[in-house]
């Protein structure tokens, strides 16, 4: 293959990645925005997403539906258990310990831990598959301007899946409607006004630790549905959480901690180069450069590239 | 330092030297490892529980001793002494560069620096597996391992080398919080707005704090990769840096004794679960929750509030 269709294949591999982490970061990010506690288990729920789906398109096929419908069902099904435990959690733990920011990241590490081994101990170390409801091989077009002109045509190996670009667009469509909850829906105005002073929401009537469990409940929803939508492309596996969270700690403060429009963009960007870093170099050399990289910019510039100084 | 103060910390060396002559050989073998571990959990503490400083990326600072400890002796056989003293540089040296860095952050941004410095820490290691065997480590070399006629790899030895760094860090330690530099600590952690204001200049203090925590942990990963022969980059991993947090909350932070007793009963508490589970892991992460939630103050933290007003 070419450099120029080698290019867009790690660009096309990248944005998967990229609509993946964005959905995956904006839930870290809305946690962070509302209740100003960093949520250090964000990437086993995640995992316990893409373990959910398995059991739930295990269960559906021991009922005997198809792939589609078993998918669709561990679409809706696993963020709604994942959410459950994760305000669960919120209410028992973090309500106790009054959001106290550092007490909490302690607190959550405990949770990822007790998460991640009692997958372990449920689930077990293997990685496993879950079958896509469609996945067809599409070809792309290349074209080149050789001696004979402009011509398209189809260089081989560069192709992608069907199930692949819905991704893309599945995680674009709940990207705007996230938007368009927390902008124009009554509960997104509550939650905005929680995020700007919890004490004048409380005076105001707003009960407010139900929101944050919400909110909370919210955030680990859209971490497991990050986690259904690759665990097609990539098995679902008790350890996949600790990578996946690093790279969202890395989008969020890129974007600036609580941005939910900066957080995708960054998401693009990490997303994007990362594919295509990857080409060039190793993965770990890249991991290196990227995660060194974040560190600075939080020590220099802590509002993060796209944020605005805080007050 | 009070005598009582004294009495009460040489009385823990003068327990564990006498178990040396009782414990079975089993025990025997994890209480040296524990006394070792404990070093960095004491390193952790002087950061953590006296300053205040919540990081997560001690293990590169325990990495750092033990990589620069163990690369001198496996590449440049350079003998167990000198190679320690090595080892001890590398992490002073990586605590001042980092603490430089990491410093100009606060609170959950500092968790997040130290924990992205660390991962960078590991990844590095993991990258150059051409010196550093990556994943799989390596054995520093038998002959390396012997501090003039004493052979390091023998038990009994070991049990006494591991004593006397433990002595040492822990009277540092008690020493150090004694002194009007830790005072300054402990006000830097409850209020360091207002220590700022009384006049003293907090950059420098809390530089001077993680500089010598990461020292103290750093002398501790270099004697274990001299004391227990291997290096591996597990070490330098995120769950090591955990593992000190962990052990100094349960054993109670800002207290001298704390980092010993968290690890000596998280080490035994892990120990028994390896055994009915490979899941072992979840003790850990439920003891951070229970910590939190209900005794915040750790083992000797209840034991200073409850019975003893000025234990240090």
């Amino acid at each position: 293959m070419d450099f120029g269709p080698y290019l867009m294949l790690a660009m096309l591999e990248g944005a998967v990645l990229a609509a993946v982490l964005a959905l995956m970061a904006s839930g870290l990010s809305l946690v962070f925005g509302v209740m100003r506690v960093v949520n250090v288990a964000h990437g086993e729920f995640y995992m316990l997403g893409a373990v959910m789906a398995w059991v739930v398109t295990q269960f559906m096929a021991g009922l005997g539906g198809g792939a589609a419908v078993n998918f669709i069902a561990a679409a809706v099904l696993a963020p709604l258990i994942v959410g459950t435990i994760a305000a669960a959690a919120d209410i028992t733990i973090l309500k106790r310990l009054d959001y106290d920011p550092e007490r909490v990241i302690v607190a959550t590490i405990g949770v990822l831990y007790i998460i991640q081994q009692a997958s372990l101990m449920g689930y077990g170390p293997d990685a496993k598959p879950v079958i896509a409801p469609f996945n067809s091989r599409i070809a792309l077009p290349w074209f080149e301007f050789g001696e004979e002109g402009f011509q398209i045509y189809f260089p081989w190996g560069l192709s992608t899946t069907s199930y692949k670009l819905f991704v893309i667009v599945a995680a674009v469509v709940l990207l705007f409607a996230l938007r368009l909850f927390m902008t124009r829906s009554r509960a997104g105005l509550i939650m905005r006004a929680t995020q700007l002073d919890g004490e004048m929401a409380t005076a105001f009537g707003i009960p407010v630790e139900r929101v944050y469990a919400i909110v909370f409940g919210a955030g680990a929803a859209l971490a497991a549905l990050a986690g259904v939508l690759i665990v097609p492309i990539q098995q679902a596996h008790y350890l996949m959480g600790g990578d996946a969270l690093l790279l969202s700690f890395i989008v969020v403060i890129i974007g600036g901690l609580g941005s939910l429009a900066g957080t995708v963009v960054a998401a693009v960007i990490i997303g994007m180069s990362d594919g295509i870093i990857s080409v060039f170099f190793t993965p770990t050399l890249a991991k290196i450069i990227a995660t060194l990289a974040v560190a600075l910019v939080l020590v220099f510039r802590p509002q993060g590239l796209f944020g605005v100084k805080s007050r | 330092m009070t005598r009582k103060d004294l009495i009460t910390h040489l009385g823990l060396i003068a327990v564990l030297f006498a178990l040396h002559f009782l414990l079975p050989t089993y025990h025997h073998g994890i209480f040296a490892r524990v006394m070792v571990l404990a070093v960095y959990a004491i390193g952790y503490n002087i950061a953590f529980g006296y300053t205040g400083l919540l990081s997560l990326g001690h293990a590169m600072f325990f990495g750092a001793g033990m990589y620069g400890m163990g690369l001198a002796a496996y590449h440049f056989a350079i003998p167990a002494l000198p190679a320690w003293l090595i080892g001890v540089g590398c992490a002073a040296l990586l605590s001042l560069v980092v603490g430089l860095l990491a410093l100009r952050t606060q609170d959950v941004s500092f968790m997040i620096v130290t924990l992205m410095f660390a991962q960078a820490a590991y990844l590095i290691i993991l990258y150059f597996s051409e010196f550093t065997r990556g994943d799989d480590g390596f054995v520093v070399p038998s002959d390396m391992r012997a501090i003039g006629p004493w052979d390091l790899s023998d038990e009994s030895t070991r049990y006494i080398v591991a004593l006397i760094l433990f002595s040492g860090a822990l009277m540092i330690s008690l020493w150090l919080v004694r002194q009007p530099f830790g005072r300054v600590l402990v006000a830097l952690r409850e209020n360091e707005e207002r220590a700022r204001l009384l006049g003293y200049d907090t950059g420098r203090r809390k530089l001077a704090s993680l500089v010598i925590s990461g020292t103290i942990s750093g002398a501790a990963g270099a004697a274990y990769a001299g004391l227990f022969g291997y290096v591996g980059a597990s070490f330098a991993g995120v769950q090591y840096s955990i593992f000190a947090l962990l052990w100094v909350l349960l054993g109670g932070a800002g207290t001298v004794l704390g980092p010993f007793i968290g690890t000596l009963f998280m080490f035994y508490l892990i120990d028994l679960a390896t055994e009915v589970t490979e899941a072992y892991m979840l003790i850990a992460g439920v003891a951070l929750v229970l910590l939190t939630l209900f005794a915040p103050q750790g083992i000797v933290g209840e034991i200073r509030r409850r019975l003893w007003k000025d234990l240090p």
